[in-house]
């Protein structure tokens, strides 16, 4: 099977058809998509801010870190319980998407960069400034990258 | 002269329909409208929180709105400028949106909200400002503007739906008072 056709199967799936079908289903997912967009957004943000030094600066990073993680996780929850629907309702338009291919490869970067390095780097013991900030650029690059590459999806 | 008039002078106007003709500027104003959305809802969502008391409960109340507000204001700022584009960009249609309309009012709501929030707390000098779950006054706040910053986003992302466009009868008579549609 080739990747088109995977795709093709793909939107044909049950999920994908009702989607399709429907005239409110896919603008009611893409608003509670939208709606984690906004708390991810939060989550990221507020260790990110933390790590370059502004925001909640009086606080460890580590303790900004571990409160937020769980809503970080939460967010990331709905982000991709709502975007796969979404996906399927439209994957051969997503295939041919290089908004699409974009946002999954630093979707990608973004979650390895966050779980595997920023959280590591925040929760351990305590770095330069000058690295916290550069862990923290990396990471806001990444998700909106992510964030506006998705926007860009709609207009493809 | 009418708000209506008003839009319609608007949309008449050169630098309207360049804005909304044009091939890449539209759809960055609209990307920079949603990415503020991350600065500015995604840091009041957090200050909403707080005084729900479900995070940060170790920090004072006044820490994390002193702290994380400009970041909110600074976003709003974004909002605003990247939104009133896009309604210069299509002013007839978007003044007589439905969901536009649900939207600036909730809007106002949100608003409302913090501002009635921040008068009550200024003169209590919050002698709960370190409770790790604040009281029921402060939390019903939290709760009503994580309500309305969530409706706004939503109605926001429904403007691009035409279900209720006045060009689209019949529609039910509430709906064409509620969006302002002049019958023909």
């Amino acid at each position: 099977m080739t990747p088109l056709e995977l795709f093709e199967r793909l939107e044909a799936s049950a999920l994908g058809t009702a989607i399709r079908d429907s005239a409110w289903l896919f603008p009611a997912i893409e608003a509670v998509h939208l709606l984690g967009l906004a708390l991810l957004g939060g989550a990221v943000l507020v260790v990110d801010l933390r790590l370059l030094g502004v925001g909640l600066a009086q606080r460890p990073v580590a303790y900004v870190a571990r409160q937020l993680t769980p809503w970080l996780a939460f967010a990331i929850t709905v982000m991709v319980a709502t975007g796969i629907p979404l996906f399927l309702s439209e994957a051969v338009k997503c295939f041919h998407s290089e908004a699409f291919r974009l946002k999954m490869v630093a979707l990608a970067l973004a979650l390895a960069f966050t779980f595997g390095v920023r959280n590591r780097v925040a929760k351990g013991q305590p770095l330069p400034a000058r690295w916290n900030r550069f862990v923290a650029i990396c990471s806001l690059a990444l998700w909106l990258t992510v964030a506006s590459a998705g926007r860009w999806i709609g207009f493809s | 002269m009418s708000l209506l008039s008003l839009c319609e002078w608007l949309a008449r106007s050169e630098w309207s329909v360049a804005l909304h003709e044009s091939l890449y500027v539209y759809p960055l104003v609209e990307t920079t409208h949603v990415l503020s959305l991350l600065l500015f809802v995604g840091t009041v969502v957090f200050v909403d929180l707080r005084l729900l008391g479900w995070v940060l409960r170790d920090v004072p109340v006044s820490e994390v709105t002193a702290r994380l507000l400009p970041f909110t204001v600074a976003g709003f700022a974004i909002s605003v400028i990247s939104g009133a584009l896009l309604f210069y960009a299509i002013p007839v249609r978007t003044y007589q949106s439905l969901f536009f309309r649900i939207k600036v009012l909730m809007l106002l709501a949100a608003g409302v909200n913090a501002l009635l929030f921040q008068r009550a707390t200024r003169r209590g000098a919050l002698a709960w400002d370190r409770d790790p779950t604040p009281p029921r006054r402060a939390r019903v706040a939290g709760a009503v503007s994580l309500v309305a910053w969530a409706t706004v986003i939503v109605m926001g992302r429904m403007i691009a739906y035409n279900w209720f466009d006045c060009d689209r009868q019949p529609q039910p008579a509430f709906v064409n008072w509620a969006a302002g549609c002049i019958p023909q």
